[in-house]
């Protein structure tokens, strides 16, 4: 815990010294753009469809699907999460 | 400015009860889960710390997802060094509020009013993503999480994360997601994360 939040407060700070040129080049600036999309892709699999090391559908999917549909009618972000949680319930208590 | 930077505040004091939750869900304290908010401040690498852990992965691929997605942070202090002034300890305090909704603000603000969104965003989020991450966690501790759907929810919360991403960079998105899937059944719990990092390298290849 400690070294996470050292990396991502070291990270914060490097971003407010150092001259801008060095961390402004094309090559940082696409992979500090793009990462987190790629990361954030591979969370939504693992947290989704993960179980241990193997890859499971469950009422985990329906939240997803749920969750997409949300975003799609651009609901706020508290109302996505809820109503993924409810729909897990809902087919755990099926 | 300062009513947006409070909606703004607002609006993510309620996701940090979903970080709370989460963070219970996967085995963290209420000490933990504070903590976390406190010191990390950052919620998708707080959101992934807590996802690799509660996958049964080693703590150095949570940390490593979680830092790798802290990246960004470092291009918003880039960007916000040249358009807030800040001199001295100040500057350490700007940099623990440099997230992505402080950036936000500050770089859609006309240049006069810059700081002024920036702070109070930046302030407005910490304190309310700190008291919200408290009510959270404490609430799911009292609960059975999967009962409630609450695995499913934390899924969810990434989805949101990326979503506003997905139509400029579609195709990184896919090849993370399918990276991570390949590489479930090959590698211990956190290491797909990591993996799916790969897939930022054809546009870097692209750029050069």
């Amino acid at each position: 815990m400690l070294l996470t939040a050292a990396g991502c407060f070291g990270l914060k700070v490097a971003g407010w010294s150092v001259p801008s040129r060095v961390l402004d080049g094309p090559v940082f600036r696409v992979a500090a753009t793009l990462l987190p999309v790629a990361l954030l892709s591979a969370l939504v699999v693992v947290q989704v469809f993960g179980h241990g090391r193997s890859l499971t559908v469950d009422a985990r999917a329906v939240s997803l699907a749920v969750a997409a549909l949300c975003l799609w009618r651009r609901l706020p972000f508290i109302v996505v999460v809820v109503a993924a949680a409810a729909a897990a319930a809902a087919v755990r208590a099926l | 400015m300062v009513r947006r930077a409070l909606s703004i505040g607002v609006a993510v004091g309620l996701y940090g009860v979903s970080f709370g939750a989460a963070a219970a869900a996967a085995g963290l304290s209420v000490p933990q889960a504070c903590a976390l908010s406190l010191l990390v401040f950052t919620g998708a690498s707080q959101f992934a710390l807590v996802g690799v852990l509660g996958a049964g992965g080693g703590v150095a691929a949570g940390v490593a997802s979680a830092v790798l997605l802290g990246t960004r942070n470092a291009l918003y202090g880039v960007v916000m060094a040249d358009r807030v002034q800040v001199r001295g300890p100040r500057r350490i305090a700007a940099a623990h509020v440099t997230i992505d909704e402080s950036t936000a603000v500050g770089t859609t603000a006309p240049p006069h009013l810059a700081g002024v969104g920036f702070w109070w965003a930046g302030l407005t989020v910490y304190v309310l993503w700190n008291l919200s991450t408290f009510i959270g966690a404490l609430g799911a501790a009292a609960v059975d999480t999967n009962a409630i759907g609450l695995d499913g929810a934390v899924g969810a919360a990434f989805l949101g994360l990326v979503w506003p991403r997905l139509t400029e960079a579609r195709w990184v998105a896919l090849g993370g997601a399918v990276l991570a899937a390949i590489a479930v059944p090959l590698t211990p719990p956190g290491v797909p994360v990591l993996v799916a990092g790969a897939a930022v390298l054809p546009a870097l290849v692209r750029r050069r």
